[in-house]
């Protein structure tokens, strides 16, 4: 499988057909060997009994080893809705806004609604390595990098709809601090102007933060590729055609390309300890900053909504409500999209545990409460709050259906869809043993990630859709270009994050390896007396 | 010509100093490496190698070692504080770019009749433009500190070296140490458990 291990046992091994070192895991009765209920015991981080030699061997091998056929059908797919969805934007630039179902009443729809959908799911990669990292939660090495990824994927579609939103967007610059031609400047006390700099300075944290912590492993990719290359065991571009035939290319041997551009950004990484301890406090300093900045952006977002003075707007509750749901969200999506690569990428469930998504199954518990907990409290305020605009946006715009009362909202749909998504399925994970059925909370985490679209729909269009003079109320229909460029945003972020996956460092390489037992210089259970049980429990390294 | 001599490896017209030791081909000795098979070892290795006297040697490992920086004698760095002082000054700049444009140089936008000049609202991008500077700071300090970007450098020609990226811990010793022995630093690497020592030359 692996270029680097051509003996037959090892290269089993790494392809999942073989189990670990004979004798050596823990058996400790639960699920894969980490769903112990014992507090006292820590459960292993990286299964199999892997050495540093092999977790290194699994992570590089899915930048290095060809593209499985799944990866080829994955990637056609969206790539092609991506490029669709990108027409559509062209045509919508071309023509204008009135493509959109956008009216004089609701005049913003989908669009902010795709925009507070991908930005919230951009919050989980962000919290897993900055405040999950202050919190020294050691599992959140499985996970971080490709939600870090998924963060910038998610912040780039987010990214595309307040800009093509703006109608003309040649004017878009209007939004940064440059005076116009009639030295205008923008109006800093507009909380539309803080969301740009709030999710433009979020993106660029969020590259420097994952770019910073794939340095030492683009430095691994380096210098497997050029270890490689000193042997002469490198291989020419080789391409499997759907005919069965190969495409082999002899000019092009793709760990030359490897040494250049992977050399060219891990900057000359030399895994000095002088140098990773600047970079550990570095990392320190980053998630630290990052933590209040990830839950600024979110609630500067729900500023546009919350200093309006529009019923079902205006409300206090709105920037924790908003992060709460956005971590929510992101942890949905991170699920959405690891507990199938578990399925089809070898060793994968050897890093990524039944442990750590019954962690991120709890977390989804928490905040879908916190959540819920938010839309009662919404209710509660209209009520007490004693605003019949605030009582009717919320019973009559919202939640008393038509089919039930004559004043009923005509979105009763779409609100129930939120809290039946949000607040009702996450409840399944009080079982343990929906909590660990990967499928189960891959179901779950599918419905909440429609529930949260839902939600964005219901705060802007039910917001907006009723005004105080009921000659102003109207409906909003979506056409064929909101529809397709809501689409093209998912295959943008599909195809970037299948990009990612085959070429990137799909984990932290060294920080998976620095949890490791073996990692530690003191060795396990001979520093504190106490640690006794996590040598059993770590499988005796 | 000391302070020369550290940026002499990014500009090749920089005169080097002399070399202490050449190999038999000519080539400067850059210095010994050798392989240590578990952390435990190579932290004791370098626990002896620190009360040896050494200055100029390094600790390779895939993974940063806790506590390390004692074993090695390594200062803390002074990034927090470059850090602080960038984003503060971000922070700085943030706000009289508001206070500027909205007080001074364009009183167009009267909003609610409140003085042009009201801290409240800039504090959401004073907070972002902070942050913001902070984040650079700290990237761009640790790789400045560090000396990277550095493509090239001497220990990149062994290919146990290039190792240590994936498994292996490494330490490495510079000739330029005023310790530096070839016998005696040879001796120091084997006591402390040190396998396979090697000699890194520095061809250029």
């Amino acid at each position: 499988m692996s270029a680097m291990h051509p003996d037959q046992v090892t290269a089993e091994r790494l392809a999942g057909l073989r189990p670990g070192a004979a004798g050596r895991d823990v058996d400790m009765g639960l699920g894969d060997g980490t769903l112990t209920e014992d507090p006292a015991l820590e459960s292993p981080l990286v299964l199999g009994d892997r050495t540093f030699d092999e977790v290194t061997d699994i992570v590089c091998g899915y930048a290095e080893n060809p593209a499985p056929r799944w990866w080829f059908i994955a990637f056609s797919i969206a790539s092609t809705i991506a490029g669709i969805g990108t027409l559509f934007i062209l045509y919508m630039i071309i023509t204008g806004v009135g493509t959109w179902g956008l009216n004089n009443q609701v005049d913003w729809a989908w669009d902010i609604t795709n925009f507070v959908f991908w930005i919230g799911i951009g919050h989980a990669g962000t919290l897993i390595s900055a405040i999950l990292c202050l919190l020294k939660q050691k599992w959140r090495t499985a996970v971080n990098r490709s939600a870090e990824a998924m963060t910038i994927f998610a912040v780039i579609c987010a990214g595309i709809f307040p800009g093509i939103h703006v109608g003309r967007i040649w004017f878009a610059w209007f939004l940064f601090p440059i005076p116009n031609y009639n030295w205008i400047w923008p109006n800093f006390r507009s909380p539309l102007l803080w969301d740009v700099f709030a999710v433009s300075t979020y993106a660029t944290v969020s590259v420097l933060f994952w770019f910073m912590g794939m340095i030492p492993d683009l430095a691994t990719l380096r210098d497997r590729a050029d270890l490689r290359l000193r042997k002469g065991i490198s291989k020419p571009f080789s391409l499997e055609l759907p005919t069965g035939h190969h495409l082999v290319i002899d000019a092009i041997t793709p760990d030359k390309i490897r040494a250049k551009v992977y050399g060219f950004f891990s900057l000359g990484w030399r895994f000095s300890s002088r140098h990773w301890h600047r970079y550990e406090a570095a990392y320190l300093i980053l998630a630290g900053i990052s933590t209040p900045l990830v839950l600024s952006v979110h609630s500067i977002v729900s500023f546009d909504f919350a200093t309006s003075i529009l019923p079902g707007w205006h409300t206090t509750i709105f920037p924790p409500y908003f992060v709460a749901g956005a971590v929510f969200g992101g942890f949905a999506m991170v699920l959405l999209l690891l507990i199938p690569l578990r399925a089809v990428m070898p060793n994968f469930k050897d890093l990524l545990t039944q442990r750590h998504i019954e962690n991120m199954a709890k977390i989804i518990l928490l905040t879908g409460m916190m959540v819920g907990f938010a839309y009662g409290m919404e209710f509660f305020i209209a009520w007490y709050g004693g605003n019949e605009y605030e009582v009717f946006a919320f019973t009559n715009n919202r939640a008393k259906p038509t089919w039930l009362f004559d004043d009923g909202a005509p979105y009763w749909w779409a609100y129930w869809a939120m809290i039946s998504c949000n607040v009702i399925s996450p409840q399944v994970f009080w079982f343990r043993k929906l909590r660990q059925n990967p499928l189960a909370v891959w179901v779950v985490a599918f419905f909440v990630t429609i529930g949260m679209w839902f939600e964005r729909f219901v705060i802007i269009v039910t917001g907006l859709h009723r005004s105080f003079l009921p000659g102003e109320w109207g409906m909003f229909f979506p056409t064929w270009t909101d529809i397709g460029i809501f689409v093209g945003s998912i295959g943008i972020f599909t195809t970037l994050f299948l990009l990612f996956i085959k070429f990137l460092p799909t984990f932290a390489i060294a920080e998976l390896k620095a949890v490791m037992p073996a990692a530690d210089p003191h060795g396990p259970g001979h520093s504190d007396p106490n640690a006794a049980h996590d040598h059993d429990a770590e499988g005796g390294h | 010509m000391s302070m020369l001599q550290t940026i002499a490896d990014y500009f090749p017209f920089i005169p080097k100093a002399r070399p202490k030791y050449v190999t038999e081909s000519g080539n400067r000795v850059h210095g010994l490496i050798a392989e240590y098979a578990t952390s435990a070892e190579a932290y004791h290795a370098a626990e002896q190698i620190r009360d040896a006297g050494y200055k100029k040697w390094d600790l390779h490992t895939p993974f940063p070692i806790h506590g390390i920086e004692e074993a090695m004698g390594i200062k803390k760095t002074i990034l927090p504080y470059i850090v602080m002082k960038v984003g503060l000054g971000g922070a700085a700049f943030g706000f009289l770019l508001q206070y500027w444009i909205t007080a001074i140089d364009f009183t167009g936008f009267t909003v609610q009749g409140k003085p042009y000049g009201a801290w409240e609202p800039f504090t959401m991008i004073v907070f972002e433009l902070g942050v913001l500077h902070a984040a650079f700071a700290s990237l761009i300090g640790m790789l400045m500190l560090n000396g990277l970007p550095r493509w090239n450098h001497p220990l990149f020609s062994s290919d146990r070296f290039l190792s240590a990226s994936q498994g292996t811990l490494i330490i490495a010793i510079e000739a330029n140490d005023p310790s530096f022995d070839p016998e005696a630093t040879k001796e120091l690497l084997e006591k402390t458990g040190g396998k396979e020592i090697e000699i890194i030359e520095d061809a250029d």
